[in-house]
């Protein structure tokens, strides 16, 4: 009888005072930035490293500089595994602390497509720094949303062009075999139409074969692979699966060199549990691998040196860290750009829209910041809301992350066409209107 | 004593058969409703209405669907998620096709499609019973899942695979799309509960609901009655994949916005049969409190350690909700192996007795 008791009062207690979330405390006014995290679950090898990147810039600025022009940064991490539930759960949680976030980035395009419809509600800009919804790169039909430096079909077709040059000249590709394994989500999909209209145009053979989340169980995919015998391979993978296709690659005796990932599926965790064999293979990036930049020296004397750092000392300089080092950077640069115009005060959403929007981060202001080589100058346009990032190959020795490719310019002829197409279909759905850049100041 | 029925005379058989024939009851759940229709969308923040109640809301329906089914019927399902899927992509087809259509008409269409999903691969039902109707369900589960993913038609040929709730109003309010607020689609969600909840309780009082029951108990001993297997068994198929259907199209329309074939996986089916289970088999209450624990519990370990004042690191708070959660499920069904409804159904008694218990 007693436990019987005990059990009605826990449940009582359970389902009467459940969550009590959004219980902000007052605080100073900051610049609010939630962070969408996955330190657990199949997608953790990925999420590990890109949450630490935000936390160590961030302290950075706070730590070196007091925040932005004297404004600090106020973040929160909350946890959601790759899970699109949880983590709308998640945006919703943070969405009003702190006085309110301005700007986020989910790091999941499952997740990107759940906040997009609510971003222009909202009043937070989304920032899915080269993944997300292509078509939101048309920010006329998209004010709220960017994905510079680059978009998944610009990736693809600068993944095409490389192949091109391989096998020296985009006429050789006519008739050659190029194999698309794709995580079987919107995330793995986006890249698919551009591959098929390169196809098309260029007249290689493609095969698309998509793998299941969470992407452990990869064997029959890489069956069909040995009997395809593809020249090329692009595999678009996150989390668990991209260690898994890499292995199975080698395993099956690809060429690595053959084997490109697309920049989700190239950082150290993806190559180091498959050894030796995994030497060779690439994958796309669209900045420098590799810890020994200006800015990795300042994140160790102003954040590890206190001993806040996130991540664990060696790990300062992964490809996925350094990644989201940059896409840090890119945020407080659009919202300095947001106070150039705004003043040097705590921002609206609506205000960082505009930094966003107007974000011209050259080779000189790089080199201020320390991202000399580290990351490319960049330029975001109303209309435009990809800039004009540019795409390279890195490949793995053994030991490290090495750019092989010059800067390969997407071929932009081909995906704007469609991406505005897209655009105008997307927004169609979500009821939107176009506005007009030339009106915008 | 506040409890106490003493002096409640029946003088009809239609008194003695309500839902609720004691007074107290009537009061409290009359209350109740009201309570919830109008409390929430006028108090609560959009946190509460979109991540707490929505999605309780949401998978209660789920959840009272399985019940029919799993806890009435006796058959065994892991296909909740496919069917769920059936009825979101319907809905999702049917209000593009045709705009114009009422939204709650779209709903309702979209549970018949997952009914008639659901009698097909109800049909092995009549010959394979208990674990290995499981697995035949299952095969539910992934054909639907593999078909939503493969056929490009389902989406309308979105290049991403996503479907995306578009703006759809109900009496001028608009209660779908990103424009709808949170308390609109609230609303929608608690009245589609409250109609088809009260539905299945007069459902599994009446005849449909014994024969049910005589088939759960002894299906040899129900036929030998003149209860028909084959009308029985696959009519509690077609209704619960109509709560399933009607709960998928609200998973997506009115909880998540959009949705890939990813949300309806077969974590959904475990998550819907853990419902059941936690609640309590058998027991349209049940769902109600399952859906809760399932839907609420989470989110309570999240957020306790904030409010307390706790500052762990997330994968750490994730690591310890996850085993909390995991206890709790394995402490309630070791103190009441019948769920939570047999729980307040105890406490019921008690209440009836106090403060003089013999």
């Amino acid at each position: 009888m007693k436990t019987r008791t005990l059990t009605i009062a826990l449940l009582a207690l359970a389902l009467t005072v459940a969550p009590w979330a959004g219980v902000a405390l007052a605080q100073d006014k900051t610049l609010f930035v939630p962070l969408l995290v996955y330190r657990t679950g199949p997608y953790a090898p990925s999420g590990i490293p890109s949450a630490n990147g935000f936390n160590d810039y961030f302290n950075l600025l706070n730590d070196r500089d007091g925040g932005i022009n004297g404004v600090k940064i106020a973040f929160e991490e909350c946890e959601f595994q790759y899970d699109t539930k949880q983590g709308v759960e998640c945006f919703e949680r943070l969405k009003g602390k702190h006085g309110g976030a301005l700007l986020v980035n989910p790091f999941s395009t499952g997740v990107t497509y759940q906040l997009i419809p609510k971003a222009p509600v909202d009043k937070i800009v989304i920032h899915s720094a080269g993944y997300g919804m292509t078509a939101s790169a048309d920010g006329r039909w998209f004010p709220w949303v960017f994905n510079f430096p680059m978009t998944y079909w610009s990736q693809a077709s600068a993944f095409v062009k490389y192949v091109g040059q391989q096998e020296g000249g985009m006429d050789k590709l006519k008739g050659k075999k190029i194999v698309h394994i794709y995580h079987n989500s919107p995330y793995g999909k986006e890249a698919n139409p551009t591959l098929e209209d390169l196809a098309r145009r260029l007249g290689f053979e493609l095969t698309l074969l998509a793998v299941d989340h969470p992407g452990q169980e990869q064997k029959a995919t890489w069956l069909q692979v040995r009997r395809l015998n593809p020249d090329w391979i692009y595999i678009s993978g996150w989390g668990v699966m991209n260690q898994v296709a890499v292995k199975e690659a080698a395993a099956h005796g690809m060429k690595m060199d053959h084997v490109i990932g697309n920049w989700w599926t190239g950082t150290e965790a993806d190559v180091v549990p498959a050894g030796d064999a995994a030497k060779g293979y690439k994958s796309m990036t669209f900045h420098a691998p590799g810890g020994t930049f200006k800015v990795h020296e300042e994140i160790r004397k102003h954040v590890y040196a206190k001993g806040k750092g996130a991540a664990k000392p060696e790990a300062v300089g992964e490809v996925l860290y350094n990644r989201t080092v940059i896409t840090a950077m890119l945020n407080t640069e659009a919202m300095r750009t947001a106070m150039g115009r705004f003043g040097n005060k705590p921002l609206t959403g609506e205000q960082v829209r505009w930094g966003m929007e107007n974000l011209n981060l050259t080779e000189q202001r790089l080199e201020q910041l320390g991202f000399k080589g580290l990351a490319r100058p960049l330029r975001v346009t109303c209309e435009n809301h990809e800039g004009n990032g540019v795409a390279a190959v890195q490949q793995w020795d053994g030991k490290q992350w090495k750019i092989v490719s010059d800067w390969i310019e997407p071929m932009r002829e081909v995906v704007r066409p469609k991406l505005e197409a897209a655009a105008v279909e997307e927004a169609k759905k979500l009821g939107y209107a176009m506005r007009d850049c030339s009106k915008e100041k | 004593m506040i409890y106490r029925e003493a002096g409640q005379f029946k003088t009809s058989y239609a008194a003695d058969q309500a839902v609720f024939p004691i007074v107290q009851d009537r009061v409290v759940v009359g209350a109740l409703l009201v309570l919830a229709f109008v409390v929430p969308p006028a108090l609560a923040g959009e946190y509460w209405l979109q991540a707490v109640l929505i999605p309780f809301l949401v998978y209660a329906m789920a959840a009272v669907g399985l019940n029919l089914l799993t806890g009435y019927a006796g058959q065994v399902s892991l296909g909740t998620g496919g069917f769920m899927a059936v009825g979101a992509y319907a809905a999702f087809k049917l209000t593009t096709a045709f705009p114009g259509l009422n939204i709650l008409v779209v709903f309702v269409l979209a549970g018949v499609m997952a009914a008639a999903v659901g009698i097909v691969f109800g049909l092995p039902s009549l010959r394979i019973k208990g674990f290995y109707l499981a697995v035949a369900t299952l095969a539910a589960q992934f054909f639907l899942i593999w078909l939503f993913n493969k056929v490009a038609w389902f989406v309308n040929y979105a290049p991403s695979g996503t479907i995306t709730a578009p703006p759809r109003t109900v009496l001028g309010i608009m209660v779908t799309g990103p424009e709808a607020t949170a308390a609109a689609r609230y609303v929608v969600a608690l009245a589609l509960v409250v109609v088809f909840g009260a539905i299945a309780k007069n459902l599994v009082r009446g005849r449909v609901g014994r024969s049910w029951m005589a088939i759960r108990d002894r299906d040899i001993a129900a036929e030998i009655i003149g209860v028909r297997p084959l009308r029985t068994k696959l009519l509690a198929f077609a209704i619960s994949s109509f709560y399933c259907g009607i709960a998928g199209a609200e998973l997506v329309f009115l909880f998540l916005g959009s949705a890939e074939t990813q949300a309806f996986d077969i974590t959904q089916s475990f998550l819907v049969l853990f419902m059941v289970i936690v609640g309590g088999l058998g027991s349209i209450l049940g769902s109600f409190l399952g859906a809760a624990f399932i839907i609420l519990m989470p989110i309570f370990l999240t957020n306790a350690p904030h409010v307390i004042g706790l500052s762990l690191p997330v994968a750490l708070l994730k690591q310890i909700e996850l085993m909390v959660f995991g206890g709790l499920i394995i402490f309630f069904l070791i103190v009441e192996p019948h769920g939570l409804a047999r729980l307040w159904q105890i406490s019921k008694e008690k209440l009836r007795l106090w403060p003089f218990p013999h």
